[in-house]
């Protein structure tokens, strides 16, 4: 059986500019270098790592909102036709994006369940009178109540206008939904309610999920699979217990250790030097080794490749097998 | 029990918007001793800025702050400018959550820095150079001497939040407030600010206040830690008893709400329903609405705080239920 979503070699560049106009030189930018997965009908990706290593223009390519320079995405086997086609419009029905803030991605000046049918009507699903009922009826299986059907966004609280949100993605039955950061802008009680509401979405409708976050713990909690990213490259793939509970990849470790928890005990924690260099100036071999604690000579000369190590999970570091077992070194 | 460095009594907040008052802290009662390391955790609204804020006189006008802030012998709130003055910066100092907002952007970070150096300590010329340099240094910026010429948007925001907490230090404060000070930071860098946070108080003795919606933060980072709730206190307890035995159904809640990331997984419990607006309380507990314990008594007035052991407070009638 083939993967809903197959995505393989994926890459964009973009042109910029260094230093001030006029006088800059031109250099190339590589937000996302080469990243490949699947994911299956019903599952869940999970997407990590810090600002600027490429998950948002990786879903974003996904979704063919922005054109990639390399690679392909299949969704159900089918290539993703150029961007703005018409096959590409009626493509789109099958998969929808979520976004952090809500409230931006929400029009303020329309009621909330005017934009939860809307999507209908561009796609030209159903009659008029047909569209109210079903967006109602999408409202309450979010969890929200037909009377918030004539709100504006702004009479409705965060978690509520995530809900709005939803139930406009997923009004036209697609089978993968991206999220990108898509609890990050609610408090923490807010953020279990919209979270389940996740989970128990995926259990009725199949949906595949592409969850990209921050919140490793978030992560963990509904994810089937990870990966997570590094100036636009997977340095680590696999099973979140695994990969949160044995990191493999120096960045993961750091990543995982940097996770605050009310009884560290004897696990000591991988404080990193520096910060992410500018994906510009991407170092030379593997993008990590300046700021890893345990790179050699053959780090900086050669980029590693993503390989499948002895317990299954992939990762791209050439050392990987040698380093101490302990997860925080 | 010693003397707290400050002590907060009844601390309240009015917000006049013209139309109508908003009460947004309804009586904080806090101490912060030397040297020690509070954590204050909610969700957003609930009056955890607002509290410092309020204490150092930063609210503005529309604010009418009432109770008191008491630092050695002198109370904050209706003080003269004067003595405001002599505790901003010098005994209590504030760090924000985005650095390159709270820093000059037209002005070079040396320049910065060296204000507040004449400012607090009456610092100038080369010998203000000198300890702006030192401070750099000792927030871990590499080539301090270079950087004292760099413009916030030179740097990165966790250089820029390192520059805040040189700042912050160069008046010598005897605590230290730090409002979400890694909330807008990637989490390998916020894990080195926290470090070097706890660095500077191991090295220097300063209190700590870190205000925070993230409880693992501030239970790694803090001995105590306060939790609010629409403006209140709700429970005040060591680390170890709020991990271990919060009595607060709030505070319950929100461990419950939190993933593991280790163990089994479990299906995250959620507090049901929203915050109340702040203009809109319910007559009682604040919390009632959406409290799992809730009895008919919860509804009838606000539940005042008490002592269940001499280091755990909490503000619910059913606490020792």
């Amino acid at each position: 059986m083939t993967a809903l979503l197959e995505v393989s070699g994926l890459a964009r560049q973009f042109r910029v500019r260094r230093g001030a106009w006029p006088f800059g030189r031109s250099a190339t930018l590589h937000a996302v270098d080469g990243v490949s997965f699947e994911i299956e009908a019903g599952r869940t990706l999970g997407l990590v790592g810090e600002s600027g290593c490429g998950k948002s223009t990786t879903a974003r390519l996904v979704l063919g909102l922005t054109q990639a320079s390399r690679g392909e995405v299949r969704i159900g086997g089918e290539k993703l036709p150029p961007t703005g086609s018409a096959p590409w419009r009626a493509m789109r029905q099958r998969m929808q994006m979520v976004y952090q803030d809500p409230l931006s991605a929400l029009d303020r000046r329309v009621r909330v369940g005017r934009q939860v049918m809307e999507p209908l009507a561009i796609h030209g699903i159903g009659a008029s009178g047909e569209r109210r009922e079903k967006a109602v009826a999408m409202m309450e299986a979010v969890g929200l109540a037909p009377h918030h059907f004539e709100r504006f966004p702004h009479e409705l609280s965060g978690g509520q206008r995530q809900r709005i949100v939803l139930a406009r993605a997923l009004i036209v039955d697609p089978q993968l939904l991206v999220c990108d950061e898509p609890i990050s802008a609610l408090d923490v009680s807010i953020q279990a309610q919209v979270v389940n509401l996740l989970l128990d979405l995926q259990a009725r409708l199949g949906l595949a999920y592409l969850f990209i976050s921050h919140d490793l713990r978030m992560v963990r909690q509904v994810s089937h699979e990870v990966a997570v990213m590094y100036l636009g490259r997977i340095v680590e793939q696999g099973d979140p217990d695994q990969l949160f509970a044995t990191p493999a990849h120096p960045y993961t470790r750091a990543l995982v250790s940097a996770i605050p928890v009310p009884n560290r005990g004897a696990r000591r924690r991988l404080v990193l030097a520096g910060e992410p260099p500018n994906p510009v100036d991407r170092p030379a071999g593997c993008a990590f080794h300046p700021r890893c604690p345990f790179a050699v000579a053959r780090c900086r000369a050669e980029i590693p490749e993503l390989r499948t190590l002895a317990d299954g999970r992939r990762a791209a570091c050439h050392l990987v097998e040698e380093l101490p077992q302990s997860w925080a070194a | 029990m010693a003397e707290p460095l400050v002590a907060l009594r009844g601390l309240t907040v009015d917000f006049d918007t013209g139309k109508r008052v908003i009460r947004a802290l309804h009586g904080i009662d806090l101490d912060v001793a030397k040297g020690e390391a509070v954590g204050l955790v909610g969700e957003s609204g609930c009056g955890k800025s607002v509290t410092w804020l309020a204490a150092l006189g930063l609210l503005g006008k529309q604010a009418h702050v009432g109770g008191e802030v008491r630092i050695e012998g002198d109370n904050l709130v209706g003080a003269p400018v004067a003595t405001l003055e002599r505790v901003r910066g010098r005994r209590i100092a504030m760090i924000f959550q985005d650095p390159s907002s709270s820093l000059n952007p037209v002005h070079r970070i040396g320049r910065q820095l060296g204000e507040a150096l004449t400012l607090h300590r009456g610092l100038t010329g080369a010998s203000a150079a000198a300890e702006a340099q030192r401070l750099l240094d000792r927030v871990g910026i590499a080539d301090a001497a270079r950087r004292l010429g760099d413009y916030p948007h030179e740097l990165s925001g966790g250089m820029n939040q390192r520059v805040m907490i040189a700042i912050a230090l160069s008046g010598q404060p005897d605590l230290l407030v730090a409002d979400e000070p890694t909330t807008a930071l990637d989490a390998t860098i916020q894990a080195q600010i926290l470090e070097l946070l706890g660095e500077i108080r191991r090295e220097t003795g300063m209190a700590l206040v870190l205000i925070s919606h993230d409880l693992g933060v501030v239970a790694e980072n803090t001995d105590r830690v306060c939790v609010m709730y629409a403006g209140r206190i709700v429970e005040d307890a060591p680390i170890a008893t709020i991990f271990g035995g919060a009595s607060h159904p709030y505070t319950r809640g929100l461990l419950a709400a939190l993933p593991e990331l280790e163990g089994p997984r479990r299906r995250l419990v959620p507090i049901a329903g929203v915050v109340p607006e702040p203009w809109n309380l319910p007559s009682g507990c604040s919390f009632a609405p959406r409290c799992e314990r809730v009895i008919a008594d919860c509804e009838r007035a606000p539940p005042a705080s008490e002592f269940l052991t001499p280091d755990h407070r909490v503000a619910c009638i059913r606490a020792g239920a």
